[in-house]
C-alpha cells in the first residue's frame, strides 16, 4: 500500500472524530443529568468544558486544511475530509445544544421541577444512541444504517411533540408553572435540535459513501 | 447534453508485434472540450493519443484494428491521405520541439510543407495571428528573426503550439507538454489550454493527476492497455465508478 503516511493520517482523523463524539455525547447525557437532579455545579462545568469541544472542533478542521493543501485528496478521500469539516460543525453545534440545556438548568435555580421528567430524558437517550450509532456508521462507511438513523428523527420529534402539549397543560392549569415549564420546553427544543444535526450529519455520511448529496429526512421542525 | 463525439473509437486494438497493446479501446473524444488520458507509465495513454493522427504507423511492426471515426471518416482506412490527417490533428510534444530556424520560420515551415500560403504578407499575417493565439506576440513581435532556441521553454512550448494552430488544425493532441515546464509556466499553458479549446477540441496525456483535474472537460483512465472509466472530469476526481481508478488518482496504487 502506497500513501503509507496519508493513510495514517486519515485514520487519525477519525479517531479525533470518534473523541469528539464522545466528548458530545457526554455533554448531552450529563446536562440531562443535571437537570433531573438541578445540579447547578455540574451545570456550570459543562458550560465551561464546552470549549474544549469548540477547541477540538479547530483542531480537527486545521488537520483537514493540511491534508487538502499538502496531499490534494481527490475521490473518496476527499469526501471523507470534505465530511468531516461538516461533520465536527455539527457536532459542535450540537455540544452548544447540551451547553444550552445547562444554562436553562442554573436559570430554572432550586425550584422544583413543573413535574417529573418523563419524556425529556427519553428524548436525550434517544439522542445519544443515534449520535452514537452515526459514529459508528461514519467509521464503518454504512450509509445504509445512516438512513435508517435519519428515520429516527420522527420518533424525537414525536416525543417533542408529547413534551409540548403536556407542558402546555400545565401553563393552562396553573400560570405560576409558566416559566419552570418554559424551561423544559425550551430544554425539549435543544434536544429536537440535536437530532436534527445528527441527521445532517448522517446526510454527510451518505455523501462520504455514495459521492451524492441528498437531504434524507425533512425535518417537521 | 451531451457533447458531440469528434474522435470515436470502436475497439480498438493495437498490437506491437505480439504485444497488445491496446485492448478494445472505445472511446468518444467530445468536440471543443478539453480530454485528458490518465494513467501509469506503459498503460497504453501515449499509444492511444498517437493513434489519433496514425503516429504510429512509424514504429515497425505495428498493427491496428477495429476503427477510429473523425468527422464520419475512418482513419484507420488504406487510402487516408497521412499528410491531410496530420494537419487536421495536430501534435504537441513533451519537450518543446523547436527547430533550429528562427522563429519566423518555425511557423512557416508547416506553412510551406503543407503548401498553403506563399505570398508574404499572408504569410506574415499567420505568423501572426498564431503568435497572438499562445500570447506571444507581444513579446516577439521585433524578434522573429532570433533563433528560436533562444526562447525560454516555456515560450518554445507556446511557439509549438502556435506552430500547429496555423495549420489550422481540428484537432490538437498534446502528450505531456508541461512536463518540462516550471509550475507557473505549466498554469500559464493551461490557461492558453482553455481559450483553444472554444476552437478546437484538445486531447492531453499527462502524468500530473491535478493537471488533469484542473484543465479538462473529460477524463479517461487507462490501465493495461485497457480504457477502465471515462466521464466527465469532476465526476471521475470526486466519486469515480471504478475502484481501479480510485486507487490510481488518489494514490493508492500498487
Amino acid at each position: 500500500m502506497v500513501r503509507e503516511n496519508f493513510c495514517k493520517c486519515i485514520e487519525d482523523l477519525e479517531k479525533e472524530v470518534t473523541q469528539m463524539g464522545q466528548m458530545v455525547i457526554a455533554a448531552i447525557s450529563r446536562s440531562v443529568e443535571a437537570l433531573k437532579v438541578l445540579d447547578t455545579d455540574e451545570a456550570k462545568r459543562i458550560i465551561s468544558e464546552d470549549v474544549l469541544i469548540n477547541k477540538k472542533r479547530w483542531d480537527i478542521e486545521d488537520k483537514c486544511i493540511d491534508l487538502i493543501a499538502t496531499q490534494q485528496p481527490v475521490a473518496s478521500d476527499l469526501r471523507e475530509i470534505v465530511a468531516v469539516l461538516f461533520i465536527v460543525g455539527e457536532l459542535e453545534r450540537i455540544g452548544d445544544h447540551a451547553e444550552g440545556i445547562s444554562k436553562i438548568v442554573i436559570m430554572h435555580g432550586s425550584e422544583p421541577l413543573v413535574k417529573p421528567l418523563v419524556d425529556i430524558p427519553q428524548m436525550a437517550e434517544k439522542a445519544v444512541d443515534m449520535l452514537k450509532k452515526s459514529v459508528d456508521a461514519f467509521l464503518k462507511r454504512d450509509a445504509q444504517a445512516a438512513r435508517e438513523i435519519c428515520s429516527e428523527d420522527d420518533k424525537v420529534d414525536l416525543l417533542y411533540e408529547q413534551v409540548y402539549r403536556v407542558l402546555l397543560n400545565y401553563m393552562i392549569e396553573n400560570p405560576r408553572t409558566i416559566t419552570r415549564a418554559t424551561y423544559l420546553i425550551w430544554v425539549a427544543h435543544n434536544l429536537e435540535r440535536i437530532a436534527d444535526r445528527i441527521t445532517n450529519i448522517c446526510e454527510r455520511i451518505i455523501f462520504l459513501v455514495t459521492g451524492t448529496m441528498s437531504e434524507v429526512n425533512v425535518s417537521r421542525y | 447534453m451531451e457533447d458531440t463525439a469528434k474522435i470515436e473509437t470502436t475497439g480498438l486494438n493495437l498490437y506491437y508485434g505480439d504485444f497488445l497493446t491496446l485492448q478494445d479501446v472505445n472511446i468518444k473524444i467530445p468536440e471543443q472540450n478539453i480530454t485528458a488520458i490518465i494513467g501509469p507509465s506503459g498503460c497504453g495513454k501515449s499509444t492511444l493519443l498517437r493513434c489519433f493522427n496514425r503516429m504510429n504507423d512509424l514504429i515497425e511492426h505495428t498493427s491496428v484494428e477495429g476503427s477510429i471515426v473523425i468527422d464520419d471518416q475512418n482513419i484507420l482506412e488504406p487510402n487516408t491521405d497521412l499528410i491531410s490527417l496530420r494537419k487536421k490533428v495536430g501534435m504537441v510534444f513533451q519537450r518543446p520541439n523547436v527547430f533550429d530556424l528562427s522563429i519566423y520560420n518555425n511557423l512557416k515551415f508547416g506553412l510551406r510543407i503543407h503548401q498553403m500560403l506563399n505570398k508574404k504578407d499572408e504569410v506574415m499575417q499567420a505568423v501572426r495571428q498564431g503568435l497572438e493565439h499562445v500570447g506571444l506576440w507581444g513579446e516577439l513581435k521585433d524578434k522573429l528573426g532570433k533563433n528560436a532556441r533562444m526562447l525560454t521553454l516555456e515560450q518554445q512550448q507556446r511557439l509549438c503550439i502556435a506552430r500547429v494552430l496555423i495549420l489550422k488544425p481540428d484537432i490538437i493532441l498534446l502528450d505531456e507538454p508541461c512536463s518540462a515546464l516550471d509550475p507557473i509556466s505549466t498554469l500559464k499553458i493551461e490557461d492558453l489550454l482553455r481559450v483553444l479549446k472554444q476552437e478546437y477540441t484538445l486531447v492531453i496525456v499527462t502524468h500530473n493527476m491535478q493537471q488533469a483535474a484542473r484543465v479538462s472537460d473529460y477524463t479517461g483512465f487507462m490501465y493495461l492497455g485497457k480504457l477502465i472509466e471515462f466521464g466527465q472530469t469532476q465526476q471521475v476526481f470526486t466519486n469515480p465508478k471504478e475502484k481501479l481508478t480510485e486507487n490510481y488518482i488518489s494514490g493508492h496504487f500498487g
